[in-house]
């Protein structure tokens, strides 16, 4: 009768086996339980005002959509609030899954242009909100010392922090493979 | 009356020093009065932010984190942060560590190459921590300008009450302790719809999608409106933020000035109350005016 409406369908080889086992190492370990109940989407203040689902999020994981689910732009419309792993009645770690998808997302290269450049200042600098020249005058109005005693003032600390990023592969992961190389 | 004074490593983080050093002003003010001598931990970095950067690389994350843990473990104290993303940051960055000895392991594997020892021996408390173990009677005490009359919609924030299996608070459920805190200002503490809903900026979500960020926001600032508070009181840099940069946007979108709560910092409030003048605690350099505050206040 109605020429326009498809039956919906999940092709199989869509679907990863793996990808479910990966999300259950990685920490999210009882995310095989959820029963679709919807009690996480109905508590996400993203999800009252956008087409974020929690749920179908949960739901396309465990059935391993890996593609689907890491290009998404909606897994990164959780403000990590934490409500939902608060409420699930599986005890799932919603919001742990959330991240563990969000790690994977990024390494398979999907990064929303604005983290991106978060990360980078936070390569740089040691801070993902550094001084600016507004603060610094701020700060000597308030009687605080213009620079704040962080690795902002200490040179030695911010190489120590940029040591790190690199060997935990945080500068590669964000600025590619020339970061590899040099010294 | 006076509890023993204790010292602790004041952790600032990036949005208090860096965009809200009034809000730091009034910390370091009023923390030494509530019986806490601040020490600067040196050289600490961003906690990492458990939303983004965490989202990005959770053994990054957890590096980071363990690093500025172990910068105030050599000092033989516990940190202190007024910011509920660092204060969750360290709350699960401890947790990762003491429950997994690999992860321990890994961490400590880093670490050494910066010459840092780490075992996960230092805590991390919430300034609302340790202001309510100094507690709201003591505080009765402490107070000169009793905040009568002030009515004031109390935001607790996310990051400092969950996952409530590794938070300190009895109540896991609507709890009390801010507003105990505050009342014991004297001023009220009102009810109002979505309380403990998130504020909106968590998760990266401020940073990549504003406009759901800012909606989220507005649902309670309308809230809050809605039953005419006096202000909003926070304990956290980024809910603060978050309050004061929304109203702001909110009011130029419209091109109206109907967003026009003033947003307070937990030891804002006390100062006021403990008799401190305003510009002591930053309270002229906010992004909305605290002035029909202050004159409710001050007269
Ligand atoms: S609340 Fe838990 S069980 Fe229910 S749909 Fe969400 S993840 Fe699944
Ligand atoms: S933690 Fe994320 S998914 Fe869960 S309710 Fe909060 S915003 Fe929604």
């Amino acid at each position: 009768m109605n020429e326009s409406i498809e039956r919906d369908h999940i092709d199989t080889e869509k679907m990863d086996p793996e990808f479910v086992d990966a999300i259950v190492a990685a920490g999210a370990d009882r995310i095989r339980t959820c029963i679709q109940c919807g009690t996480c989407s109905s508590v996400c203040p993203s999800g009252r005002r956008t087409a974020f689902r929690t749920r179908e999020l949960m739901r396309k994981a465990v059935l391993g959509l890996k593609d689907d689910v890491l290009s998404s732009p909606d897994l990164w419309l959780c403000s990590t609030c934490l409500t939902c792993l608060e409420r699930c009645p599986r005890q799932i770690k919603t919001t742990d899954a959330i991240i563990i998808l969000r790690n994977m997302a990024v390494k398979e290269g999907y990064m929303l242009p604005q983290h991106k450049k978060t990360s980078k200042i936070l390569l740089e600098t040691g801070h993902a909100v550094p001084i600016d020249d507004k603060n610094r005058e701020k700060r000597k109005e308030l009687g605080l010392g213009e620079i704040p005693p962080t690795v902002h003032a200490d040179e030695k600390a911010l190489e120590d922090v940029k040591k790190i990023m690199k060997k935990t592969g945080f500068k590669k992961l964000i600025e590619g493979e020339e970061a590899g190389s040099e010294k | 009356m006076m509890t023993e004074a204790q010292t602790m490593s004041l952790f600032l983080g990036c949005v208090m020093p860096n965009r809200f050093p009034n809000i730091e002003k009034s910390l370091r003010v009023v923390m030494p009065a509530l019986g806490v001598n601040l020490e600067e931990l040196e050289g600490a970095s961003c906690c990492p932010a458990p939303g983004v950067i965490r989202s990005f690389s959770d053994p990054t994350w957890l590096a980071l984190a363990s690093r500025n843990l172990a910068l105030a473990e050599k000092e033989g104290r516990d940190i202190i942060t007024g910011c509920n993303g660092c204060y969750g940051t360290f709350k699960e960055a401890i947790h990762a560590v003491q429950e997994y000895p690999d992860r321990l392991k890994e961490v400590q594997n880093i670490l050494k190459d910066v010459g840092l020892k780490y075992n996960a021996t230092t805590d991390a408390k919430h300034i609302i921590e340790v202001i309510y173990e100094f507690g709201p009677e003591n505080i009765k005490k402490l107070v000169k300008r009793p905040l009568e009359g002030v009515r004031i919609a109390v935001h607790y924030g996310c990051h400092l009450l969950k996952p409530s299996n590794l938070r300190p608070w009895k109540q896991t459920q609507r709890p009390t302790f801010l507003d105990e805190i505050v009342e014991a200002t004297g001023a009220e503490s009102v009810k109002y719809r979505d309380k403990f809903i998130c504020c909106g900026a968590g998760g990266g979500v401020r940073g990549s999608n504003v406009s759901v960020s800012v909606d989220i926001a507005k649902d309670k600032l309308d809230s809050v409106h809605e039953v005419e508070a006096d202000c909003i009181l926070n304990a956290c840099s980024f809910c603060h933020l978050q309050y004061e940069a929304s109203q702001a946007q909110l009011n130029k979108e419209s091109g109206e000035k109907k967003y026009q709560i003033p947003v307070i910092y937990l030891t804002q409030l006390l100062g006021l109350a403990m008799g401190i003048e305003p510009d002591e605690l930053g309270l002229g350099m906010h992004m909305i005016s605290t002035k029909p505050l202050l004159e409710k206040i001050l007269g």
